[in-house]
C-alpha cells in the first residue's frame, strides 16, 4: 500500500461504518443498557446510515467537506449525548484538512487531535472518566509516536487501533463520571464503555480499509 | 406492554398531530418537530425555547403559549431533542431581543443545546443557555454529571415566560432564570416503573412491597430501594432532604456572546431558611393520582409550618411526569417579590392557564 489515504478510502470507511455499526446494533444497545439507556447502538446506526445517504452527493467534494457533512448528519439524526460528539469529532476533524483530495499520515495524526479536542471540549471529559476518549486518546498518541518513530502507515494504523482497543479493556473498572452512567457510581465498575467501544470500531474500520485496499 | 399506541415508531409524531388538533393556538412542525405559539415572532420580546425528550408532559410543549414559552422541541420518549430542532425553532421565533434556551441538566440534552446555540449565534441570533439542575437526590456534582434538571424547570420556565412577556431583555431573563434555579430544589419517588414504548419493558423492576427514594424522570436510580411506608413518612423523607440540603456548589456552563465562546461560572444555591417564602409543587410521576398528591401536600404543608417557611403559592398536579410511572416529586422554589411578580402574571398555555 501507498502512504496516503485517498479519497475513495475516506468514502469508503463511511460508506462501511453504516453497515458495521448496523451489525454491532445489538452489542452496542446491550453495553449501554447496562450503565445508560440502551440506544447507544441504535442511534449510531441510524446517524450512519443517514452519513451513508450523503456519501453519493460528495463525490466531488473534498475530504474536508466529506467530514463535514458527515458531522452534520451525526449532529442531526444521533441524538443523546453521542450525537453532539461524534458530530463535533467529525466537523472539527474536517477542519485540519480543509480541501485535501488525500490524507498524508501525519494529515490523519492532525484530523485525530482536532476531533479529539472538540470532543474534550464539547463533552468536559478527560481520560479515566469512562468515555469515548478512553479509547481515542490512547489511540492517537500510539499513532502519533509510530509515525513520529518512522513507522508506515500501515504499522501505524496497527499501534493505534491496539491502543484504542487496549483504551475500551481499560474502561470496564472504571466508574464513570460522565453522562447517565455516572449516576450509578460504583455500580458502573465491570461494565465496558459503550462510547469507547464504538469509537474502537469505527477506527478499526479506518485501518481496515487503508491496509486492505491497496490503492495507489 | 399495555398502551395507547397505533406502532411505536409512530408514538411521537401522532402525539404531535393530535397537539395540532387540540390546540389552533399552536403550531407545529413535524420536520424537524417544534412546537410554536401562533403569532411568533413577537417584535422586542424575547423568545424562551425549551425542550427534551418527550415523556414528561405536559412538559415541555403543553407550556407553549402566552406568558410562558415561546417554542418547545420535543425529542423522542427520554432521548435529547436535536440541534436542528432547536435551530430551526430558533430561525421561527427569534425577534431581535434574542433567544433564550432553558435546559435541564441531562449531558444530552445539554450537548444538543450547546451546540444549537452556536449554530444559532452563527445566524446573528442573540442566543443564551441556561441550565436548570436541582434534583437533590444526586449529592455530588464532582464525580457525576450534576445535580438533574426537574420539577423547578415548570416554575421558571413560567416565571422567565412572564419577564419576557414584560419586556425584559435576554440578559435580564437569563438572570432571573439562574436565580430562580439557584433557589429552586426538587426530590422524587417512584412506586412503580414505566415503560418506554420502543423498549417495550418496564425501565427497572421494584417488588410490589418496595419504592425508590430518589428517583430520576427518566427512571434514573434513586439513592435506594426501601419498604414502602405511610405516605406521612415518605413525604417527610423528601422534604427534609429538600429543606436540610446545605450549600451546593458546582460549575455551570454560559454562552459569551462577545466572543463565541463558551465561559464557565461557579454556581452555590444557598439553603431555605426560617421566613424563607416559597412556590411548592407537588407533582405525579404520571400515574399517580391527584387524590394522593393532596394527601403528599397536607404533610408538606404541616412540615413547611413547623420550620417557619410560608408556602406562598403551589400547584398540585401532573406537570413533569415520567409516562405512568406511579410516584411524585416535591419542588420548592424559595419566592421573593420579581418571582411572585412573574408566577401571578397571565398565562395561557394548554397546560397552565389563569388571569386571562
Amino acid at each position: 500500500m501507498s502512504d496516503v489515504i485517498t479519497k475513495a478510502q475516506v468514502i469508503t470507511w463511511l460508506e462501511n461504518c453504516a453497515a458495521l455499526l448496523e451489525t454491532q446494533k445489538a452489542y452496542l444497545t446491550e453495553l449501554d443498557a447496562a450503565i445508560g439507556d440502551g440506544d447507544h447502538g441504535l442511534n449510531m446506526a441510524r446517524g450512519f446510515g443517514k452519513v451513508k445517504e450523503k456519501l453519493p452527493s460528495m463525490a466531488d467534494a473534498s475530504i474536508g467537506s466529506i467530514l463535514n457533512t458527515s458531522g452534520m448528519a451525526l449532529i442531526s439524526s444521533v441524538g443523546g449525548a453521542s450525537g453532539p460528539l461524534y458530530g463535533t469529532f467529525f466537523m472539527r476533524a474536517s477542519t485540519a484538512v480543509q480541501a485535501r483530495q488525500e490524507l498524508e499520515p501525519m494529515d490523519l495524526v492532525k484530523l485525530m487531535e482536532q476531533g479529539i479536542e472538540g470532543v474534550v471540549q464539547r463533552g468536559r471529559a478527560e481520560v479515566g472518566e469512562k468515555t469515548m476518549l478512553d479509547a481515542l486518546i490512547p489511540a492517537l498518541n500510539a499513532l502519533k509516536s509510530q509515525l513520529e518513530a518512522g513507522a508506515g502507515l500501515s504499522d501505524a494504523l496497527d499501534a493505534c487501533v491496539a491502543a484504542a482497543e487496549a483504551g475500551v479493556r481499560s474502561t470496564i473498572p472504571l466508574v464513570a463520571k460522565k453522562g447517565r452512567a455516572s449516576y450509578l457510581g460504583e455500580r458502573s465498575v465491570g461494565h465496558q464503555d459503550p462510547g469507547a467501544t464504538s469509537a474502537t470500531l469505527i477506527l478499526g474500520l479506518l485501518r481496515d480499509v487503508v491496509k486492505g485496499s491497496g490503492v495507489s | 406492554m399495555k398502551k395507547l399506541i397505533n406502532a411505536v415508531e409512530n408514538v411521537l409524531t401522532e402525539q404531535l398531530q393530535g397537539m395540532a388538533a387540540a390546540h389552533p393556538e399552536l403550531n407545529i412542525s413535524l420536520d424537524p418537530k417544534y412546537i410554536t405559539r401562533v403569532g411568533a415572532p413577537f417584535a422586542g420580546k424575547v423568545a424562551i425555547i425549551s425542550g427534551g425528550g418527550s415523556g414528561h408532559e405536559p412538559l415541555h410543549g403543553g407550556f407553549v403559549g402566552h406568558g410562558m414559552l415561546t417554542a418547545a422541541c420535543p425529542g423522542e420518549v427520554f432521548t435529547s431533542p436535536t440541534p436542528d430542532q432547536m435551530y430551526e425553532a430558533a430561525k421561527a421565533v427569534a425577534s431581535d431581543a434574542g433567544v433564550l434556551f432553558i435546559v435541564k441538566n441531562y449531558t444530552g440534552d445539554v450537548l444538543n443545546f450547546e451546540t444549537a446555540a452556536e449554530m444559532v449565534h452563527s445566524e446573528g441570533i442573540k442566543v443564551q443557555n441556561v441550565i436548570v439542575d436541582d434534583d437533590v437526590a444526586v449529592k455530588d456534582s464532582l464525580y457525576t454529571a450534576g445535580r438533574r434538571g426537574v420539577g423547578t424547570t415548570v416554575i421558571l420556565e413560567k416565571v422567565v415566560g412572564a419577564a419576557a412577556e414584560e419586556g425584559y431583555g435576554l440578559d435580564a431573563c437569563a438572570d432571573l432564570a439562574r436565580k430562580v434555579n439557584s433557589y429552586g430544589r426538587s426530590m422524587g419517588m417512584a412506586l412503580t416503573s414505566c415503560i418506554v414504548p420502543a423498549a417495550g419493558k418496564p425501565t427497572f423492576t421494584l417488588a410490589e412491597d418496595e419504592v425508590e427514594i430518589g428517583i430520576g424522570i427518566h427512571g434514573e436510580p434513586g439513592q435506594y430501594r426501601e419498604k414502602l411506608r405511610p405516605a406521612d413518612a415518605i413525604v417527610e423523607t423528601l422534604a427534609l432532604e429538600i429543606l436540610d440540603d446545605g450549600a451546593y456548589k458546582r460549575t455551570l456552563r454560559e454562552w459569551d456572546r462577545e466572543n463565541a465562546t463558551w465561559v464557565e461560572r461557579d454556581v452555590i444555591d444557598e439553603p431555605f431558611k426560617a421566613g424563607d417564602s416559597v412556590i411548592a409543587l407537588v407533582n405525579s410521576m404520571g400515574g399517580t393520582p391527584v387524590s394522593e398528591l393532596y394527601a403528599v401536600y397536607r404533610k408538606l404543608a404541616e412540615l413547611c409550618e413547623a420550620r417557619d417557611i410560608t408556602i406562598a403559592r403551589k400547584l398540585v398536579g401532573p406537570y413533569i411526569t415520567s409516562l405512568e410511572m406511579q410516584g411524585f416529586s416535591i419542588t420548592l422554589v424559595k419566592a421573593d417579590a420579581e418571582i411572585l411578580k412573574f408566577w401571578d402574571a397571565p398565562v395561557s398555555t394548554p397546560a397552565l392557564r389563569w388571569g386571562v
